[in-house]
């Protein structure tokens, strides 16, 4: 496999053409853009539609036609375009169709900053619209592995029938690092309940999401949350680094785990006994990894680039044994390595 | 015995929730007569809107799609993007169109999007209990314009066959009516002169049906009806706003 | 002749008002399960089929048929 130098967006709009994506509808937004340029760029040679919507809510809407049509699709945006989706998102959940949602997160809220930032994080897992609904949620901490999930949240959204997110940042979007795509062309099966005309060969398909009566709801959205379940045992991912004998567990993911490790390193140099606990998936939340890593910690620090989100799925995880402290820098600022290793002494100091 | 008239393939065999003398009903019936006429049922898609007509997928035998409110001709974008062969089609009232959903509607119409809109529009929304439209004519009471429509206060109503006539990718703007067996002849050629075109790769096709809501408007059907004529039609003149093709120009749509 | 179909009619009467030969008339004594009184043919005889009351049916509660 050949590698190649690229932008984080642009790997991933390759990937999800490598992934069988056959409608991209996007609206500019700083700093995903590049996603859409690299798609409507490469429409005409690879056989693929790309549209440019009049509105983040008229992309995600199209993506839910493209979708109950039964191809694979995506739309991409940045935070404020993601709070516009959120209505398209909620009836994708409720009407059970797969669709992968690009979040290249900058700072908010309102119109924030267009700087990287990580305060979407309870707005992809805990309340990306109305309803009860999850999505997956992904968090590449490199363009390796923005590639690579790329291709996972295509998968386990047409697995699922349900909307997959991919939450990276204006950091991990705008930055270029080699990657390799495998040459393997993905096998997509043809979706029996797609609402593409029935050939006169079946009863009609209906794309859905309402239900007049209170039992049928309560029974669709049981029916999903069971699905939820199984998705619950079998998705759960973290980066666990130098965990064995930490004291002091790092939890960061995406670009702030990047710099987090960076502080780790530094801080075992010193013979602080520091390590990393990076998740992957942030829902379903790697809770037993945390646990296991933390086997040896007295403190756990998340570091985040908001005001502090993932925290408290921590705290959940851990069942409060463990004080979870934080570090962030948010409004578009990325903490330093030196920062974070400065809160790594702070507690280290306060324990001896 | 022939028969004359009975009920065409494309429509489900059950009751409606429309209220009774709802005209609902007839354009249902016409736009399924259409399908049978150009036998498309197997490749139509239905995209239906927030409204009464929500539970249109009860009542077409084609596939169908549901849309968030006023979302209708962006999901119809998706659908057939997706499936350029498939003959997708959204129903939509006035509310979902000309007001939630203008600026998907305007937009789908810009981009000559090939796709057909069946427009109701009954000056009123029905399905929250016949609150002000976009289309409510002034004087007009409604649930919140108790005094009727003043446009000093709520504004002028929109005339969506006229705006979008103006929009290069418009193939079809046609407003009919459906308050007599002579309109609802002319609603249905028009219906089908809609679906022609999207078969033929013409482009954008709106076609506006003037239609009763008796319930909500506090009149007996037949009252209604009498409204539609006198008070609708000479607001929202019937008429083909612009007829053209935008793409496939060299090939005739009939 | 026309069959109109009583559990199917709402009794709107848009057919009655259709009727060139004036023959549709609202039920007075019977209602269906919905409650409402359907319309009913008064004299299927003299039914020219012209299928106009069929036109305004929102319902599609009508059939119409001609001939031997």
């Amino acid at each position: 496999m050949e590698r190649v130098l690229m932008k984080g967006n642009e790997a991933l709009a390759e990937a999800a053409i490598r992934a069988g994506c056959k409608c991209f509808f996007a609206y500019p937004i700083t700093p995903q853009t590049e996603v859409a340029a690299y798609l409507a760029k490469n429409m005409k040679k690879r056989d693929i539609t790309f549209l440019q919507a009049e509105s983040e809510i008229a992309a995600v809407n199209m993506v839910l036609g493209a979708s109950s049509a039964g191809v694979r699709t995506m739309t991409s945006s940045s935070s404020p375009g993601i709070s516009l989706k959120s209505e398209g998102v909620s009836y994708l959940a409720g009407s059970d169709l797969p669709a992968v949602i690009v979040n290249v997160q900058r700072g908010g809220p309102g119109l924030g900053s267009i700087q990287p930032s990580q305060s979407d994080y309870w707005q992809a897992t805990k309340a990306l619209g109305h309803g009860d609904f999850q999505l997956i949620v992904f968090a590449p901490a490199s363009v390796q592995e923005t590639v690579d999930m790329t291709l996972r949240a295509f998968e386990e959204a047409d697995r699922y029938r349900m909307p997959v997110m991919i939450l990276t940042d204006g950091f991990l979007g705008q930055m270029m690092e080699p990657v390799s795509f495998s040459d393997e062309t993905p096998v997509i099966e043809e979706k029996e309940w797609a609402a593409n005309g029935h050939k006169n060969g079946r009863k009609h398909n209906i794309i859905n999401s309402l239900f007049l009566q209170p039992d049928e709801l309560e029974y669709s959205v049981n029916e999903r949350y069971k699905r939820y379940d199984i998705i619950k045992e079998k998705i759960h991912e973290a980066e666990v680094y130098k965990c064995d004998d930490a004291e002091i567990v790092l939890a960061a993911y995406g670009t702030t785990a990047r710099v987090a490790k960076s502080a780790v390193n530094q801080a075992r140099e010193l013979g602080i006994k520091a390590g990393l606990f990076r998740p992957k998936t942030l829902w379903p939340f790697p809770a037993a990894e945390l646990k296991e890593a933390c086997k040896n910690a007295k403190t756990v620090l998340s570091v985040e680039m908001s005001q502090g989100q993932m925290v408290e799925d921590l705290r959940l995880a851990l069942d409060c044994r463990i004080p979870v402290e934080f570090y962030g820098r948010h409004g578009g600022n990325i903490p330093s390595p030196d920062e974070v290793l400065e809160q790594i002494k702070k507690i280290s100091e306060r324990s001896l | 015995m022939a028969v004359v008239f009975d009920k065409p393939h494309s429509l489900c065999d059950v009751p409606t929730h429309y209220c009774p003398g709802c005209t609902h009903g007839i354009i249902h019936r016409l736009v399924c007569e259409v399908m049978d006429e150009l036998n498309i049922e197997g490749d139509a898609v239905c995209v239906f809107p927030v409204g009464c007509s929500v539970l249109a997928y009860n009542y077409f035998e084609c596939d169908v799609v549901g849309a968030p409110h006023g979302r209708a001709p962006a999901v119809a974008t998706g659908v057939k993007r997706a499936k350029p062969d498939s003959v997708v089609f959204t129903y939509q009232g006035d509310g979902d169109l000309a007001a939630i959903g203008t600026c998907e509607t305007v937009h789908a119409a810009a981009r000559g999007e090939n796709i057909t809109v069946i427009f109701v529009n009954n000056t009123i929304y029905g399905m929250t209990g016949g609150q002000m439209a976009p289309t409510t004519i002034p004087g007009q009471v409604t649930q919140t314009t108790p005094y009727g429509r003043e446009p000093e206060i709520q504004g002028y109503p929109v005339r969506v066959c006229e705006m979008l006539s103006t929009l290069d990718g418009t193939a079809l703007a046609q407003r009919v009516s459906v308050d007599s067996p002579a309109h609802i002849r002319e609603a249905k050629k028009a219906i089908k002169k809609g679906f022609e075109n999207q078969i033929n790769k013409k482009g954008f096709s709106i076609i506006e049906v003037l239609s009763t809501c008796p319930t909500n408007w506090g009149m007996t059907p037949a009252d209604a009806l009498e409204r539609l004529r006198t008070e609708m039609i000479p607001y929202f003149p019937l008429g083909v706003y612009k007829d053209e093709a935008v793409w496939n120009k060299e090939e005739k749509a009939d | 002749m026309i069959t109109i179909n009583f559990e199917r009619c709402k009794g709107c009467g848009l057919c009655v008002e259709a009727c060139p030969k004036k023959l549709i008339a609202l039920s007075e004594e019977k209602h269906n399960m919905k409650g409402y009184y359907p319309a009913e043919c008064t004299d299927n005889s003299s039914c020219i089929s012209c299928a106009l009351c069929a036109m305004m049916c929102p319902e599609c509660a009508i059939k119409v048929e001609k001939g031997e």
